[in-house]
């Protein structure tokens, strides 16, 4: 397959993301037509009378803050998987394996045990996963120079530990308010989003994603491996751990108000890899926006596709799984020689 | 030129995998390091091109010093002109883009080792021959002024060993100077102003490569039977060595 330029590519990916994110805002239990959409979100510059009071309150009250969100989280997940998979030059790495998914749900999971406000869970998740990433931290500190397999089995021992604890928490919750209250949240939704979440989504995940995008091209000399990056001229290290950082922010601010959405974080980055080749001045803001795009997309499905809401958890990993296999054996030679 | 002033270097406490060893490799010269495997020679070029902290002594050098690995796959199948660009971090800013300056640089290194038209081919699918001339390339477009290259001829057919050296000696008559290990003493001879043999921790010596690549020096070095054979080529007096295999069980 040929690669294609990046403004053709990013360019392409982006309009994905302007179709269905305008699909996204007309489907639904009470139907906008999609013309109607494109009057609600552009009255506030033209005035329409076209359009009903009642489809302006679903479309921005409702499915808009929806909307944001899962483009937050499915772009900020894409954007993190492919930054991690390239700082520890491997594909087959995702934001689960640094721990801080695990951390940040222990924060979360303990706030809705002590039936403490969103807030506590927000901020819960937050502080919970940096201390995930702090542990990690520790756990690697005075190696010289924190060699990549330490971090990863760190971010392994770290991940267990916290999900231990989530287990822990989901044990001694009351089985008949706290703990359905805790697994719904663990299994992944955007179906309680509101304007306050979106700003206190957006405010880690594109902190994180412009530290990450900045260092786009320094990603690909990291990719080499420590030495050959040395050799270059960089400190590897001091680079692993600022990717490292930026990507929890990403993850905590996803986990906190989506709670555990697995598998965008290992597919997206994949596939986007597939298609514009590793260079991450190219694959970084491609795998942004195709992540956003699926995650609206799956979104979409999850309160479509039946009268009640599933998880958007258990549709990524439906979903992502099969697709996953499918491209992984057609392109098998591809993937494992040089992918 | 690149100074290595009674450097010492070990893994373990104690241990040394050479100490007491002095170089200097001046500009426009070739030093080649020689020894059976295990011996140190890519920990001695890992300690001067500063990827390892010799436990004593000191390594000076002017001006940054490019390194080329043995090539290897490698994660991610970038292009061979990005592999290249990547030879360019000491000149891009932290958060910045390689420019167009960088990609001339990139470019116009690609060309100085023959492989410009590589350059937009994956690197996983070049040759290793190929491979080496590319990682040469992302050396020089670091504009150092001083290679170190961990044994760039092995693994390569005959052509493209050749094709190697030539690079290597047109670099040097550029002002160059370059490090190198290898096990064929036949290219240290050809190469080489001067070479550094290790035997082990306190059997290592340095002088001019006519001098010490002797049949009772290599002999002795790699334990096996040694042989020079005298030729002519374009009217100048060669040396080709030679090992008599069979004998070393013995």
């Amino acid at each position: 397959m040929r690669r294609p330029n990046t403004p053709t590519a990013v360019a392409i990916t982006a309009v994905a993301l302007v179709v269905v994110s305008v699909v996204a805002l007309s489907v639904g239990r009470y139907p906008v037509p999609l013309w109607h959409v494109v009057g609600v979100v552009t009255s506030g510059a033209f005035g329409s009378d076209s359009v009903s009071d009642p489809e302006r309150t679903v479309v921005i009250l409702v499915r808009l803050p929806r909307l944001l969100l899962a483009i937050l989280v499915g772009g900020g997940l894409g954007l993190a998987g492919a930054a991690l998979q390239a700082t520890f030059r491997n594909p087959l790495v995702s934001p689960e394996i640094i721990g801080v998914s695990a951390g940040a749900s222990l924060g979360g999971a303990l706030a809705l045990l002590l039936g403490l406000g969103s807030i506590f869970l927000v901020g819960g998740a937050f502080v919970f996963g940096l201390s995930a990433l702090a542990l990690l931290f520790v756990l690697t500190l005075g190696r010289s120079g924190t060699p990549m397999l330490m971090v990863v089995l760190g971010g392994v021992v770290v991940g267990s530990f916290f999900s231990a604890l989530v287990s822990l928490v989901t044990y001694v919750a009351d089985p008949y308010t706290t703990l359905p209250a805790i697994v719904f949240w663990l299994l992944g939704s955007v179906a309680t989003a509101t304007s306050t979440k979106v700003v206190i989504a957006a405010v880690p995940i594109l902190a994180g994603a412009a530290v990450i995008m900045l260092l786009r091209w320094r990603l690909n000399v990291l990719s080499l491996g420590d030495e050959e990056a040395e050799s270059l001229g960089m400190n590897p290290s001091r680079m692993r751990w600022t990717i490292l950082v930026a990507t929890s922010l990403i993850v905590a601010g996803a986990v906190a108000v989506s709670g555990v959405i697995g598998w965008v974080g290992l597919v997206i980055p994949h596939l986007a890899r597939m298609w514009v080749g590793p260079d991450h001045r190219v694959l970084l803001p491609v795998s942004f926006l195709a992540g956003a795009v699926y995650l609206v997309l799956i979104d979409s499905l999850a309160r479509t596709m039946t009268a009640g809401e599933i998880p958007l958890g258990v549709l990524t990993a439906m979903i992502g799984a099969p697709v996953f296999f499918l491209l992984l054996r057609g392109n098998r030679d591809r993937i494992w020689d040089h992918a | 030129m690149l100074e290595l002033d009674d450097v010492g270097f070990g893994y373990e406490p104690g241990a040394w995998v050479f100490r007491h060893l002095s170089l200097t490799v001046p500009s426009g010269s070739i030093t080649a390091v020689l020894g059976p495997n295990g011996r140190g020679k890519t920990t001695l070029v890992r300690c001067a091109a500063g990827l390892l902290k010799p436990r004593e002594g000191v390594v000076t050098h002017d001006g940054p010093i490019g390194f080329v690995p043995q090539a290897r796959g490698g994660a991610f199948a970038y292009r061979a002109v990005d592999m290249v660009l990547m030879g360019r971090v000491r000149q891009v800013g932290l958060f910045a883009s390689p420019g167009r300056d960088d990609r001339v640089a990139a470019i116009d290194a690609m060309e100085r080792t023959g492989v410009g038209h590589l350059r937009d081919r994956q690197f996983p699918t070049l040759s290793g021959g190929e491979q080496q001339l590319v990682l040469i390339a992302r050396a020089l477009a670091s504009d150092c002024p001083m290679l170190v290259l961990d044994e760039p001829s092995t693994g390569l057919d005959l052509h493209n060993q050749a094709q190697i050296l030539s690079l290597l000696r047109k670099l040097v008559a550029d002002g160059m100077g370059v490090l190198l290990t290898t096990h064929h003493p036949d290219q240290a001879l050809f190469l080489a102003d001067s070479v550094l043999l290790m035997g082990g921790p306190d059997d290592v010596r340095t002088g001019p490569a006519a001098e010490l690549l002797t049949d009772a020096e290599l002999s002795r070095l790699y334990a096996i039977d040694v042989h020079t054979l005298t030729y002519e080529q374009n009217g100048n007096e060669r040396r080709a060595i030679v090992t008599r295999y069979g004998d070393e069980l013995d």
